[in-house]
């Protein structure tokens, strides 16, 4: 057996404090059948620091209200802390301008709701939405509905073994039906990080609008909307330090303003009368009820902490523990990783000679290490990579390499009491 | 009971060497169980003579807890009669949702060692599946699934 020589690790710079860091997340120190936690899966979910906790008690104790209507104290406050936080979002992303900045309940609802905001008035009979392998089921199914409904066609850019898209086949999908394309910024599954600033230039130089599902990107990278020039963005709060029950969509105004409310409601209207409704501007016209309103302020506190720390450190960071980890992966005996891209985010899927992943993350849930096990919602990839399921570990920038030991130690234990 | 140790050597024993692994030449009864959400599939074929079970067998694509469920599941219910049989079904379900008391009169044996389950909800399922697929062979349902109306575990696993 190989023991973890410890000098061996990367050597940080010290500008990156993780052991600061992970002091602020509270939940980090919990215990897991007496082991301390391994929290490996941030792509499905990430964890909160305590300055974004505080941040929702200060809402819920002194600013919330209703917003936009009410003309008192409370009411103005929770408007503008609302308001505050959309710029917020607007900086981090390189918005042009904060009314491109619609607050959804996540992904998902980000993605449904240019479906149904611009697919439903602009996709018809014949066209054809280019999507691809690697989608995520929320990047594919509000398109077969459509599809559907609309007698369209959806064409798949394939990936090669490795899990990475095939560019050129993506560019040989197009004709003149072409009418939409929508891929994601990074797969969840694989770690993939697509070239999406060139894969927006080759559709757009054929007039046919993008939509990036930046789901699993936004909590890792610097995310320009501007340079990469992409008409629709959609991300969730919960992924990146924010609590649940937020996402963004950014939308080009231009767009956002061509296209039909997606759902009907307070707030999302001018004036009502039963003969005829006028909507509101954007982004109010998409903001149909009473929105999140914590949460959306919670996720301007999560990004402020993301930027306090740096984007570009976070990833870097992020990229040296991926390294380390592949690395002492590698060196398993029958251990193989599924998703070998060039550029790749700190996500490591995987299979284990004859154990079948349920089992993994049982065994190593034992060991306190969570991972997830399954299909990960992409169905088409797994299909694609002939692996029924993996198990996936997903790193964040609070995570160690000390942690990567004590995860690959857990794989060693579930060998052993598996031979 | 925690996870740990339910992964005992008698289910790591039957993981490793299946009982009744394999196909019948003759079956009278037979199904395929399938747990869509990931993937997992079961085969089961069964001869009946008059109401005894007299032969058996097993093949499929699961985890250790679902193989060696439908391994020790075999072993006991050959030989039984199909009533004696549906006793230890409702008995076994029960046992892996944590509706049977244990320490009260049952007839399950050494498949106790899958009690453990019960504390694990998204294992549960694993454990249950050779059984629900037995139960389908009996009713000669030809096709069954964990996420069968019927089936009380009944819910959806989530992925992200
Ligand atoms: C790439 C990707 N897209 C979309 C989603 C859906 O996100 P949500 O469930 O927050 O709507 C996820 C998360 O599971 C994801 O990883």
């Amino acid at each position: 057996m190989k023991i973890i020589d410890s000098t061996l690790r990367p050597q940080f710079t010290s500008t990156f404090d993780v052991e600061r860091i992970r002091a602020e997340f509270p939940i980090l120190k919990l215990r897991i059948d007496d082991k301390p936690l391994v929290y490996l899966d941030n792509a499905a979910s990430s964890q909160m620091p305590q300055p974004v906790i505080d941040r929702l008690v200060r809402y819920q104790t002194s600013q919330h209200a209703n917003i936009n209507r009410g003309v008192h104290y409370l009411s103005e406050t929770a408007t503008a802390e609302y308001e505050e936080s959309r710029r917020k979002l607007q900086r981090f992303i390189n918005a042009r301008e904060d009314r491109e900045v619609i607050f959804t309940s996540g992904t998902t609802d980000s993605i449904n709701l240019v479906m149904h905001g611009y697919g439903r008035k602009f996709i018809g009979s014949g066209d054809e939405i280019i999507l691809t392998t690697l989608e995520h089921h929320s990047n594919i199914v509000p398109w077969q509905m459509l599809a559907e409904e609309k007698g369209a066609t959806i064409r798949v850019v394939p990936i090669n073994d490795a899990g990475e898209l095939l560019v050129d086949e993506y560019e040989s999908l197009f004709t003149d039906r072409t009418k939409f394309v929508g891929v994601l910024h990074v797969s969840n599954a694989l770690g993939t990080i697509n070239p999406v600033k060139q894969m927006i230039a080759f559709a757009h130089a054929r007039g046919v609008p993008v939509l990036v599902d930046g789901a699993q990107a936004a909590p890792h990278m610097n995310v320009d909307v501007q340079d990469l020039d992409c008409d629709f963005y959609a991300f969730s709060g919960h992924k990146m330090c924010g609590p649940t029950g937020i996402g963004i969509l950014y939308g080009k105004a231009e767009l956002l303003e061509r296209m039909q409310p997606f759902k009907g409601g307070g707030d999302m209207i001018l004036s009502v009368t039963f003969e005829r409704t006028t909507y509101n501007s954007i982004p109010h016209k998409f903001e149909a009820g009473t929105p999140p309103i914590a949460p959306a302020v919670g996720l301007g506190a999560a990004v402020d902490y993301l930027s306090g720390i740096g984007m570009d450190a976070i990833a870097a960071y992020e990229l040296q523990l991926l390294n380390y980890a592949t690395e002492q992966m590698r060196d398993l005996p029958d251990v193989r990783i599924i998703g070998t891209a060039a550029a790749k985010t700190a996500v490591l899927s995987f299979e284990v000679k004859g154990v079948h992943p349920h089992d993994i993350g049982t065994l190593l849930n034992h060991e306190g290490v969570a991972v997830r096990t399954g299909h990960h919602c992409v169905q088409p990839v797994m299909l694609r990579l002939k692996v029924p399921a993996t198990t996936r570990a997903s790193f964040a920038f609070y995570n160690t390499m000390s942690e990567v030991d004590a995860f690959i130690a857990g794989i060693r234990t579930v060998q052993k009491i598996f031979t | 009971m925690n996870s740990k140790s339910l992964y005992q050597e008698v289910i790591l024993d039957h993981n490793k060497k299946p009982r009744n692994y394999g196909t019948l030449d003759k079956a009278s009864h037979h199904a395929v169980g399938h747990n869509p959400l990931c993937g997992d599939h079961l085969d089961i074929a069964l001869n009946l003579e008059g109401e005894l079970i007299d032969r058996i067998a097993f093949h499929g694509e699961s985890c250790a807890i679902c193989k060696a469920s439908a391994s020790m599941m075999t072993t006991v219910v050959k030989g039984k009669t199909r009533e004696d049989a549906e006793t230890l079904i409702k008995e076994f379900r029960d046992m892996a949702t944590g509706a049977l008391n244990l320490d009260a009169e049952h007839h399950l044996g050494r498949l106790t060692v899958f009690a453990g389950v019960r504390d694990l909800p998204t294992r549960v399922k694993c454990a249950i599946l050779p059984w629900h697929t037995l139960h389908a062979a009996l009713n000669s349902v030809t096709t069954t699934s964990t996420e069968a109306e019927d089936d009380p575990m009944h819910a959806a696993i989530g992925d992200a």
